[in-house]
């Protein structure tokens, strides 16, 4: 059987392989050319070495510091989400009546658009900044508080998806031999629900930390980097050298192989820290 | 003897207790509840705000934002012609509904065959291309934006007939992932029974095969829906503001972004149109939605 199905490899396979070369195996290979160029357009490229790399880093850039911006809006945002969708979670699987309802509110933001999600943000804090006569833009925490809002309305209800899930899992002769033990329900959670949840606590952590990281639509659309590029997130900053500057597409391209170069990091590490926790198990 | 009774009785009666204690905490359940009823708020409010806001005149939204639209505020659908008119709005919305159900529709069909294909057939190249989906999981978009750019632009592609294509070359590392995971779980015997029975490798893969990775085809097909529906970036760069094409948010960004008369209140309302197909997909498939959100995030 699998003889006469090897045949049609093409048949299977030929129309993703085409797509797939098109729009990201070519390209690929191409930035990670193009990072070492000097280029306009991808056929006019002349060879500059590491240069790119080098003025990707100087402080005219903003790369480093747009790299500052995002890593402490990821760290705020990761932690809140997580500890706000945990509860969430948590409160939901104490077999209350509604629960279904709930959850299917605190769900729905997720599934908006960054663009929409932005500009509705962008109204609302700025109708409460407005109060104070000032605007989201006029100060870079007001753009950063908008940031960390936005991420928790939008990733609560999917944490919390993920965390019902977890928690449904742990069995209840286990809570219930720790009330037999007389272990009060905080005790219980720290020691027996908290760490039969870890796989999850895992897969959120990098969720958070990866969709935060790589953060565009949103912050594009909430305040394009004003004031003065200072909430600008290490995506926008990579676009905007791209499509906002002439002459700087080499740099732009280098940006981007290092962005990668970080976000694969991170992958790495959450294969590591699932492979550990597979072994634990 | 006698004391291993006591201690079973123990048991139970603590068990019962315990019991009791989650039923008949009233104060407790009722801190829940309100915490519940005042996040429900928290999460509704915005939508609402924005629904509020969009039949309001468009000065009042920045001087009485929170104010109802009654009175001197209320204007109608005076915003929503306005920006209906400026946007195009029904047209983006239609090129997103193309765009989106023809991407979707071809990622689900063609990657769900070639992650047959690499995992039934084991060879190098199989194995190579399984691992380079993998890989191409974790790419940023930013890191090969502008050479697939470029290229698209070279092959012809700035169209929404290429935007399908190019939506699944991006959709083919997750969608194959999450279709291998599944396909490694069918036993061959029932493939097997199929080829004897006279049936030919297509014919297995479309009558025996392909009806059995349904469950898997609803996830894939909902994490895409949701992707490619949102995605700015992409059409933005491909398509461009200066042709008819534009999608749902290169329409909203490009109103936004227009400087000069920008008009808060057709914003408003733009925001409302563009959230109202998001909310009917998701109330009338939340189930899958939810569960297919839930599936891919453990996979991917």
């Amino acid at each position: 059987m699998i003889k006469s199905l090897r045949r049609l490899a093409l048949v299977f396979t030929g129309p993703t392989i085409i797509a797939f070369a098109i729009a990201f195996a070519v390209p690929f290979l191409v930035g990670l050319y193009l990072s070492f160029c000097e280029f306009t357009t991808v056929t006019n490229a002349t060879w500059v070495g590491f240069d790119n790399y080098v003025r990707a880093f100087s402080p005219r850039e903003r790369f480093l510091s747009s790299l500052g911006f995002t890593a402490l809006v990821t760290a705020i945002a990761v932690l809140t989400v997580n500890l706000f969708a945990f509860t969430v979670a948590y409160l939901l699987t104490r077999k209350l009546r509604g629960t279904n309802f709930f959850r299917t509110v605190f769900f729905m933001p997720n599934l908006i658009g960054g663009i929409v999600l932005g500009y509705t943000w962008q109204t609302i804090i700025n109708a409460v900044l407005v109060q104070y006569q000032t605007t989201l833009i006029s100060d870079a925490k007001y753009g950063f508080i908008g940031l960390v809002l936005l991420l928790n309305w939008q990733m609560i209800g999917y944490m919390m998806i993920i965390y019902i899930a977890g928690l449904q899992n742990v069995p209840g002769e286990l809570i219930e031999a720790a009330a037999i033990d007389g272990a009060d329900k905080w005790q219980t959670l720290r020691h027996v629900t908290i760490p039969m949840v870890m796989p999850s606590i895992t897969i959120c952590l990098f969720l958070t930390l990866s969709s935060s990281f790589k953060l565009f639509d949103a912050n594009l659309a909430l305040t394009n980097g004003a004031p003065m590029r200072q909430t600008e997130m290490v995506a926008l900053n990579i676009v905007n050298t791209f499509f906002t500057r002439v002459g700087v597409e080499g740099v732009g391209q280098a940006k981007a192989m290092v962005f990668f170069l970080l976000v694969s990091g991170l992958a790495f590490l959450q294969l590591r820290a699932t492979r550990r926790q597979e072994v634990e198990q | 003897m006698s004391t291993s009774q006591h201690t079973g009785d123990a048991v139970v009666a603590a068990a019962k207790s315990a019991k009791h204690r989650d039923q008949q905490t009233r104060p407790g359940q009722f801190i829940t509840y309100a915490v519940l009823a005042l996040l429900t708020l928290v999460f509704i409010g915005p939508l609402l705000f924005i629904l509020m806001n969009s039949f309001k005149g468009r000065f009042f939204i920045s001087d009485a934002p929170f104010a109802l639209p009654l009175g001197d505020y209320f204007v109608g659908l005076t915003n929503y012609t306005s920006g209906l008119a400026r946007t195009n709005f029904f047209n983006a919305m239609g090129w997103s509904f193309v765009i989106t159900v023809g991407a979707v529709a071809v990622i689900v069909f063609f990657t769900a065959m070639t992650a047959y294909y690499i995992t039934r057939v084991k060879a190098w190249w199989t194995n190579a291309l399984y691992l380079i989906f993998v890989f191409s999981m974790v790419v940023p978009f930013q890191a090969v934006m502008f050479p697939t750019v470029k290229i698209a632009d070279m092959l012809g592609l700035s169209n929404p007939l290429g935007m399908i294509v190019l939506y699944l070359g991006f959709g083919a590392g997750l969608s194959v992932f999450i279709f291998s995971g599944f396909v490694k779980s069918i036993p061959l015997q029932i493939e097997e029974a199929a080829t004897i029975d006279g049936c030919s490798p297509l014919q297995t893969y479309f009558y025996i095969v392909f009806p059995m990775l349904k469950p898997v085809a609803i996830t894939v097909a909902i994490l895409n829906t949701m992707w490619v529906w949102n995605d700015y970036l992409l059409p933005y760069l491909v398509i461009g503001l200066s042709t008819p094409y534009k999608t749902i948010p290169v329409a909203i960004q490009m109103m936004a972004g227009s400087y000069g008369d920008n008009d808060m209140g057709a914003m408003m309302a733009m925001l409302v149109l563009a959230i109202i197909p998001i909310v009917i997909f998701y109330l009338s498939s939340q189930k899958y939605i939810i569960e297919g959100v839930a599936a891919g995030a453990v996979k991917g």
